[in-house]
């Protein structure tokens, strides 16, 4: 207001509009997003279930990082429960990763390939991204029953039919036939977006970079390695940093993967951990807000390590040219 | 498609036998990669068969043998089963409802999405065309929270809806979707590129005020950006059990929404019915499969899109 009446006239300042456009979502986050975050931080300082509005300091933090004294006290089985729930997120991240990884980064090199060109990409790209759409909760529920644990379930109902096994075998309890059996889920689920994310990238480079390196008589794997690797690394840093922090949070798939009521301990991610903590009739905010301060801990450190990592490997390089 | 010009290059040369084996090593390596494609869509497609051949079975076929390749004729009974009230003691009505569950589902998706593309373009607008103090600020901020995901904030977010009463309704469901930062971000990018700054000068000078401006002018050039951002939301919040399960506590089925509603019909383990359940999933998996094919060659456009621009 004040610039509108210092240059009278011709010039009208129109920048107190950008704050009108701007304001509902920073009212709406604040309110939705950043007061919650706050109100996070503050619950991992309370009690838990019927003492949550007491003050307990550091108590949570040091229950579920280091536990208690005492083999039978409640702060050394939270602290078993939570070290457990952190170790089954990182080796179902891994497993679905790698199998995610190397299938779309061998897909997206194929279908932006120049010299071979593959029939129906479009149809296969298409086919590839469907499983991502689908509900993960129906996700689960199919291979839930796909894979069920009795000789009702197909795939048993399959083996047994053809007299490969004997006795059903139980893909939904066994710890890591169901590990195994969550990372591929995850992988079927990923791999097709995946793979669309490396492809763009791939798009993005230059044509008669290809071209001058096959002239120069390099093969294959070699310019995959020498070309296609280094210049994707931006987009590849991208996709592993998604990953990552989808897999600290990947909960619909582990969560419902069971049959009965109880969720499998050895499929229990931090995301579960989390919200079992919460979604109970006397919810334990105070090891819940915690869990989820470690986190957003470690998920900001990951972000940021992998962040420096990159940017640290390219500076010299353009400083080189 | 600028490398389809390479091929015809290529006739220039004079074939030799060289480069006979050359295009002969081409063609295996081309059939080797399209066998490897096609069973790997037939994996991504064989689940999804499986389910809509099962819910054509009856439970006592199923049973008997659990995979089959023809389906049956007991779909329509399945689907009566399924609704039902007196079936299974009334487990399966109590549990799964397909018309409340695709209502509340689109209530929500519909609303979110709504909320998420319109306050996207609205922030958007206001970061590109206005120039004022804390334009920098903002854009950074929205940039670095792109990245925190929910899972983060939700004890303190439930935690904070029970206290003001906001639990089991569909605000905290609609509502959060106003800000939307990687949105922001998509409509950012795509207003740089293709916003011409000038335009909104021209409205001013024809008199248009600030608000109509974008309103009559910005939304029908950002209407690309909108629709993409549109579906992505859409899918992604149909398909959002977390959130959804968090904030509806009650055991109202008429409030529930369908990815909790599949939930629900799979936990049930003392009556089996197997026909009954794969159907309950395909149901819940159909309106976004039909959206899907219809769409597709779009779909997967948008998803590489965000990925250069985001």
């Amino acid at each position: 207001m004040q610039n509108t009446a210092r240059k009278p006239h011709k010039m009208v300042s129109y920048s107190k509009y950008g704050y009108f456009f701007i304001l509902p979502f920073f009212l709406v986050y604040s309110f939705f997003m950043i007061y919650p975050l706050i109100n996070t931080f503050v619950l991992s300082f309370k009690g838990n279930g019927i003492t949550s509005d007491q003050f307990v300091g550091l108590q949570n933090y040091q229950f579920l990082l280091f536990g208690e004294e005492g083999q039978f006290s409640a702060g050394a089985a939270i602290q078993k429960e939570f070290l457990n729930c952190l170790g089954n997120t990182f080796i179902l991240w891994v497993g679905n990763f790698v199998i995610q990884l190397l299938l779309s980064l061998l897909l997206a090199v194929w279908f932006s390939d120049v010299r071979v060109k593959i029939k129906g990409t479009g149809f296969f790209k298409v086919v590839m991204y469907l499983p991502n759409i689908i509900t993960a909760a129906s996700v689960a529920a199919i291979f839930l029953m796909i894979f069920g644990n009795t000789k009702y379930g197909a795939v048993n109902s399959m083996l047994l039919n053809f007299g490969w096994i004997k006795d059903a075998f139980p893909f939904i309890n066994d710890a890591w036939a169901s590990r195994i059996l969550v990372m591929i889920i995850q992988s079927w689920m990923w791999f097709g977006n995946t793979m669309l994310l490396l492809m763009s990238g791939i798009f993005g480079i230059d044509n008669s970079i290809y071209e001058a390196a096959s002239i120069d008589g390099s093969s294959g794997l070699h310019t995959f390695f020498r070309i296609t690797m280094p210049i994707l690394k931006p987009i590849f840093i991208y996709v592993v940093i998604t990953s990552l922090i989808g897999g600290l949070q990947m909960f619909d798939i582990p969560y419902l993967l069971h049959e009965g009521r109880t969720i499998r301990p050895t499929l229990k991610t931090a995301a579960v951990f989390i919200y079992d903590n919460f979604h109970t009739a006397q919810p334990n905010y105070g090891y819940s807000a915690t869990a989820s301060v470690i986190l957003f801990i470690i998920t900001a450190a990951l972000g940021v390590f992998i962040y420096k990592f990159n940017t640290d490997s390219t500076a010299p390089k353009k400083a080189k040219k | 498609m600028e490398y389809m010009s390479k091929p015809a290059k290529d006739k220039d040369y004079a074939p030799s036998a060289a480069e006979k084996r050359y295009k002969r090593s081409i063609l295996i390596q081309s059939s080797i990669r399209f066998v490897v494609c096609l069973i790997l869509s037939i994996i991504c497609l064989l689940p999804l068969y499986i389910i809509l051949i099962n819910s054509t079975r009856a439970n006592s076929d199923i049973i008997v043998n659990g995979l089959s390749v023809l389906p049956s004729d007991y779909f329509i009974e399945n689907l009566k089963e399924l609704n039902n009230p007196e079936a299974a003691n009334g487990m399966y009505t109590s549990a799964y409802n397909i018309f409340y569950g695709y209502l509340n589902s689109l209530i929500v998706s519909l609303g979110a999405t709504a909320c998420a593309v319109f306050f996207s373009g609205l922030t958007a607008y206001g970061l590109t065309v206005y120039d004022f103090k804390l334009k920098k600020a903002a854009t950074t901020f929205i940039l670095c929270v792109m990245m925190v995901p929910m899972q983060v904030v939700s004890t303190g977010f439930l935690e904070f809806m029970i206290q003001i009463k906001l639990q089991d309704s569909y605000i905290p469901l609609i509502i959060p979707a106003i800000a939307a930062p990687a949105v922001v971000f998509f409509m950012l990018q795509y207003m740089k590129s293709s916003f011409p700054l000038e335009i909104v000068e021209a409205a001013r000078i024809d008199g248009s005020g600030e608000f109509m401006t974008f309103l009559r002018i910005a939304l029908p050039i950002l209407k690309p950006a909108f629709a993409v951002q549109a579906i992505f939301q859409f899918v992604a919040n149909w398909n959002n059990y977390y959130t959804q399960s968090m904030i509806l506590l009650s055991n109202d089925i008429r409030m529930k929404t369908m990815p909790m509603m599949v939930s629900a019909i799979m936990s049930i383990d003392t009556v089996v019915d197997y026909g009954v359940k794969y159907m309950a999933v395909l149901l819940s998996i159909l309106p976004i499969i039909v959206i899907y094919l219809c769409l597709s060659k779009f779909i997967v456009k948008g998803v590489a899109l965000g990925a250069v621009k985001g």
